[in-house]
């Protein structure tokens, strides 16, 4: 069964229409890149999946069931969590506690008023696994919203990760970052891709991350699919590149 | 604020709670007023569960409040109940009407939840003000007194002795500030501070912000109503000003002058509030402003309150 699968979803902002017809279906163990010029619709149809709202037509299967109903909280319990664009930590929570908020819903404690000796040590494992993971271990006790933006967007993964996703969304991960951050967060994510047999589904404007990650490119352009495939044919496609120089030339 | 200081300002807090009718006297002040200052302190503190460690501003404390010592003088006066079951009784009217208010609000936000806060808020304040023949109207309730408590073994005059009523009070107040204090630091008091810090974060690790308001939107009313009640039996009498939407505002003022971002920051900012009311106010009528000169200049110079200055790193 396809993880998640987007039939003719259509989202209209009034008389703008941000999303149109756009068809999608990903499988178990998949890494999809979507890009495409700005104003695409890319954030748009992610937050169609992620529920941020609901679409003007179309639907939305996750593991075969109608997600459509469903808020951004109930969507991130069945399996789906998400980064952002612009990156959303709890600035004046410790590193640490950022992650232990995330692992703490995670494992069904978060109307806990207390937690016994157990629970607390597996949390604490929990939280000290992905910091490292994330190579934020040394920075665990500074607050959140003085590190830097690479780790900031690494809290963020871990976070996200803490949950146990069944489909990671990352919303351009190395957006406004130098060449080392992004390095950094390109190896981090094909680990988890490859090692963790994590699915993910990325927005990403760098092309040399997109290539070299992923199994699978979709391409949008003004809201609607452009062309879908292995990177090879998306790279080949002459209707994304004059797409792409076409937005260049503008 | 590093650990050890924190630890420090625990200790100085409850040694200071601990013999205030003792130095109160000293500093030109009376027993009733150091009373005063642990009934306000837990009211603003209770507020601040909510607005500190939340970010949900209300203005409509003083209904929860005021149903609290409404609750508890009605029980006395109608009911001639004990002072203990009193308290119990307010508390709970009132945390049953914040159950259905919250119900009602809670999918607003920022200024509209303060706004319709007023608005509930300002019915019970008619309803009070009003409904002559059981709450007394703009009189007030009277005619009722707290009664001594009897423990079987021996009894706490709680009635004649205005020490051993600070006491009663300071133990009330110290079971619902270790209760706040244990839930700020469980994971539902994290997941709170979380939506504080980032609400669409919070709704996006999966936890349903709207439920977890509502709860901490009911336990903050739940605290500030046993104040509620333990004003009104400190007073032996309560009136449609315990209320009314000024208190609420009150309460919002004291929070931010202490720093509503420390634990202890209300209860510095009710004891500076308390305070200067009573020493002022017996030299001019005109006390609020001179309050206000304080609160302007506290938010001028220690945006964070008058704790906020010590508070550093990322201890929340």
């Amino acid at each position: 069964m396809s993880l998640l699968q987007v039939e003719g979803a259509s989202k209209r902002f009034g008389s703008l229409v941000a999303i149109d017809d756009v068809s999608l279906t990903i499988e178990p163990g998949e890494l999809r890149a979507i890009i495409g010029p700005n104003g695409a619709g890319k954030t748009t149809f992610f937050n169609l999946v992620s529920g941020l709202f609901a679409p003007t037509a179309g639907s939305i299967r996750f593991e075969g069931r109608d997600i459509a109903p469903l808020g951004p909280d109930e969507r991130v319990r069945r399996g789906m969590s998400r980064t952002f664009q612009i990156t959303e930590v709890f600035p004046e929570l410790s590193v640490a506690d950022n992650i232990r908020v995330a692992v703490e819903v995670a494992s069904g404690y978060r109307l806990r008023p207390w937690l016994g000796a157990q629970a607390r040590a597996s949390v604490a494992a929990r939280v000290a696994e992905l910091l490292s993971l994330g190579g934020l271990a040394d920075k665990s006790e500074m607050r959140a919203g003085a590190l830097s933006h690479g780790d900031q967007r690494a809290a963020e993964i871990m976070m996200s990760l803490a949950l146990r996703p069944r489909l990671l969304m990352l919303d351009e991960p190395t957006a406004g970052m130098g060449d080392q951050e992004t390095y950094d967060i390109a190896r981090l994510i094909r680990r988890l891709h490859r090692r963790e047999g994590l699915t993910i589904m990325l927005i990403e404007h760098d092309m040399r991350v997109v290539f070299n990650l992923a199994d699978r490119i979709m391409v949008l352009a003004e809201g609607r699919v452009l062309a879908e495939g292995a990177p090879q044919e998306i790279a080949d496609s002459e209707k994304v590149q004059a797409a792409y120089l076409g937005k260049a030339a503008a | 604020m590093s650990p050890a200081r924190a630890r420090a300002l625990d200790a100085a807090v409850c040694l200071l709670l601990l013999f205030m009718p003792f130095w109160m006297g000293a500093i030109g002040g009376y027993t009733e007023l150091a009373t005063r200052i642990v009934v306000m302190g837990l009211a603003a503190m209770s507020l601040n569960f909510l607005l500190g460690f939340t970010g949900v501003l209300s203005f409509g404390h003083a209904a929860y409040f005021g149903l609290g010592a409404y609750g508890a003088g009605m029980a006395i006066k109608y009911l001639g109940a004990g002072s203990i079951p009193a308290i119990g009784f307010g508390v709970v009217v009132a945390t049953i009407a914040a159950m259905i208010i919250g119900a009602l609000i809670i999918k607003l936000r920022g200024v509209y939840f303060a706004m319709v806060t007023i608005a509930f808020g300002q019915v019970f304040y008619f309803i009070a003000f009003r409904w002559n023949a059981v709450t007394g109207g703009d009189d007030g309730l009277s005619g009722w007194h707290r009664l001594p408590i009897d423990f079987g073994f021996a009894r706490l005059d709680i009635f004649q002795n205005d020490k051993a009523f600070y006491y009663f009070a300071l133990a009330i107040f110290a079971v619902c500030v270790g209760a706040m204090a244990v839930l700020l630091n469980s994971p539902f008091g994290r997941s709170l501070i979380a939506i504080r810090e980032n609400e669409r974060r919070a709704r996006f690790l999966g936890l349903p912000i709207e439920f977890h308001v509502w709860l901490s939107f009911v336990i903050s009313c739940l605290f500030v109503s046993v104040a509620g009640a333990l004003y009104a039996l400190l007073n032996n009498f309560t009136d449609p000003r315990a209320l009314r939407f000024d208190l609420s505002g009150n309460l919002v003022i004291m929070a931010v002058l202490g720093g509503m971002r420390s634990f202890w920051g209300p209860l510095i900012g009710a004891a500076i509030f308390v305070a200067l009311q009573d020493y002022v106010s017996s030299h001019t009528e005109n006390w609020m402003s001179v309050i206000g000169l304080v609160f302007v200049l506290v938010v001028r110079f220690f945006p964070r309150g008058v704790l906020g200055m010590l508070r550093t790193g990322a201890k929340a």
